[in-house]
């Protein structure tokens, strides 16, 4: 057997990439603190019961080990947004809206695509205890701004609001083998697997699952769900709130869309969803969303919404064209050198002590030296 | 914007290129003799890739081609998600069914609770079709020439796909019962839907429309 090769889906994050990812880390996570968002740090593993409390969508993902002291199974957490539901519920016993916000590493059994990480590494912020939009609106543009930052232009918002299907089969007596078909139907956009799944429903919320299917593109599928879809208070009041942040984003130059048959999650979210896209990317970069129920299982149901991203996935994506290099210093503290290499890295700089004296500045990651000019003082120089 | 749309060799790129045709899309490349893997068409933004029908599913999760065309029997077998498949094309029509050996009692087997050997290339559709009937198999998967396993032994029953039924006669099997029907499908990668919506979408409805036609 190789003793160095990993296990599948399962790598290193090397330099170049490691610097990129904690800088990003780093920045992200000023601007969740600058907002009001405090920072939690959850355990890596749990009881799988707390992990799973928000249902079994999770459960098969979970890598297990039992506990020693207590007997009990243990997970590895795979998902960092339900450890901060419990914080909030059980924990911090705040009536008003608290914020949090928190980065670490999670693991999954199995690769979310074959191009993943099974240790993918979250970092999001989550807002608990305000039902009004201008939670999910404030959520929408930290995220806005956590791209900003990340440098990615040209993202889709795609949103949809979980009230419209969940009212659809509502009265349809759907099991939950049955219900997991058509969430995998609704998920691929099989129309046909809609029809066929949807036979014993009544006629009219047949018809809207099916239509529900095609219920995708720019604001106008919004005006066109209203007149397709029935006449019922709680989808009437979804449509209402999908137009109403639709007019705050547009506000704010955010490309928009709406697809009302992405149910991503409805195990686990109600109300309002959502995905990012960017340009090379084949799958979702951000995904967040409202989860009213959560705490509920924890002792204190909460309002809830958030986001969460991979930043391993990040940076893989859009790699750093920028890298910082150093300046390569000779060793000892001859004529104030010491002084000087203080001075450079006090200012940000990053200076490397020449240990083999070959002055390699490319093997060094540096591409400047420092060298005595005429007047005996240390001065920077370019190679 | 480049649109990159996915076919195989044969069958589907056969029946495809009459409705590419009535959809105003032509290519005048033959795969089989330019030996090309890009072909161009007549309008500039549209190509056509071709790679094995297995592979479809996978060149469009990851975006080297935004849209696909391929059998439903694949994309059940393929792991992969993040794929959307809107639309039916209703070519390559066919149906997956359990096939046995002239003379073997296939009801008899079930009732009596037998561990069948099942042979096939389709193991996620043999294990889902035979977990529902309550009964436990033994998988044994093969790439190709599944009739030939009852007939030397390897296997009681085979799982296949039946669109003649020729091959089945000839080799003196019969088929037992169906499992479902077969088609292809269209697929989409779903970033590409979210982010050239404005490109693809045109495209899906004229295929829509060359299917109503």
């Amino acid at each position: 057997m190789n003793q160095w090769i990993l296990p599948d889906y399962v790598e290193d994050i090397l330099p170049d990439e490691a610097v990129y990812l904690e800088s990003l880390r780093r920045s992200i996570l000023d601007l969740y603190h600058s907002n009001g968002y405090l920072y939690v740090v959850p355990p890596m593993l749990e009881y799988i019961e707390s992990l799973n409390s928000n249902g079994q969508d999770m459960d098969l993902d979970t890598f297990k080990v039992v506990d020693q002291l207590s007997g009990r199974l243990m997970g590895v957490r795979a998902d960092i947004t339900p450890q901060v539901a419990r914080i909030d519920a059980h924990l911090i016993h705040n009536e008003e809206v608290t914020r949090l916000s928190y980065a670490g590493s999670v693991l999954r059994t199995k690769p979310a695509s074959f191009l993943q990480s099974r240790e993918p590494f979250q970092i999001g912020a989550e807002l608990y205890g305000y039902k009004g939009i201008e939670a999910d609106i404030e959520i929408q543009m930290l995220l806005v701004e956590t791209l900003k930052i990340i440098g990615i232009q040209n993202a889709v918002f795609d949103f949809n609001h979980l009230d419209i299907f969940m009212t659809l089969i509502q009265s349809s007596g759907i099991n939950r083998e049955k219900l997991n078909d058509l969430y995998e139907a609704m998920q691929k956009k099989d129309k046909s697997e809609v029809i066929s799944i949807t036979k014993p429903f009544n006629k009219k919320n047949r018809e809207a699952l099916i239509q529900l299917v095609s219920l995708y593109g720019d604001e106008k599928i919004l005006k066109e769900a209203e007149k397709i879809l029935p006449q019922d208070k709680l989808i009437k009041n979804a449509l209402q709130f999908l137009n109403q942040m639709n007019k705050v984003l547009k506000q704010s130059n955010i490309k928009i869309s709406y697809d009302l048959s992405d149910i991503r999650g409805y195990q686990y979210h109600n109300g309002l969803v959502f995905s990012v896209y960017a340009d090379k990317c084949y799958s979702p970069i951000a995904l967040g969303g409202r989860y009213d129920n959560i705490g509920a299982s924890f002792g204190r149901n909460r309002p809830a919404t958030g986001f969460t991203m991979d930043l391993k996935n990040i940076v893989t994506l859009f790699p750093n064209s920028k890298k910082a290099k150093g300046i390569l210093a000779p060793q000892g503290n001859k004529d104030g050198l010491d002084v000087a290499i203080k001075n450079l890295r006090q200012k940000g700089e990053i200076v490397v002590v020449d240990l083999f004296g070959n002055m390699k500045t490319i093997q060094n990651n540096c591409d400047r030296i420092l060298i005595k000019d005429i007047g005996k003082a240390w001065k920077v120089k370019t190679v | 914007m480049k649109i990159m749309i996915a076919l195989s060799k044969g069958r589907i790129f056969e029946q495809t290129i009459p409705l590419l045709k009535k959809m105003g899309i032509t290519c005048n490349e033959d795969p089989e003799i330019s030996r090309k893997l890009i072909l161009d068409t007549n309008q500039k933004n549209i190509k056509l890739i071709i790679v094995r029908a297995t592979d479809v599913p996978t060149y469009v999760e990851y975006g080297a081609a935004d849209i696909g065309i391929t059998g439903k029997d694949i994309l059940d077998e393929y792991m992969g998600e993040g794929l959307y498949q809107p639309i039916d094309l209703n070519i390559g029509r066919c149906k997956m069914m359990v096939a046995a050996k002239k003379g073997f009692d296939y009801e008899a087997a079930i009732k009596k609770g037998t561990r069948l050997k099942v042979a096939t290339k389709y193991v996620k559709a043999a294990k889902e079709h035979f977990a529902k009937k309550g009964m436990h198999i033994d998988l044994i998967k093969l790439y190709g020439s599944m009739e030939l396993a009852p007939l030397v032994g390897l296997a009681d029953v085979i799982v296949d796909l039946l669109s003649t039924g020729k091959t089945l006669k000839a080799n003196n099997l019969i088929a037992v019962e169906d499992i479902c029907d077969i088609s292809s499908r269209l697929i989409i990668n779903q970033a590409s839907l979210k982010l050239k919506r404005e490109f693809l979408q045109p495209i899906l409805t004229q295929f829509e429309k060359a299917l109503k036609a």
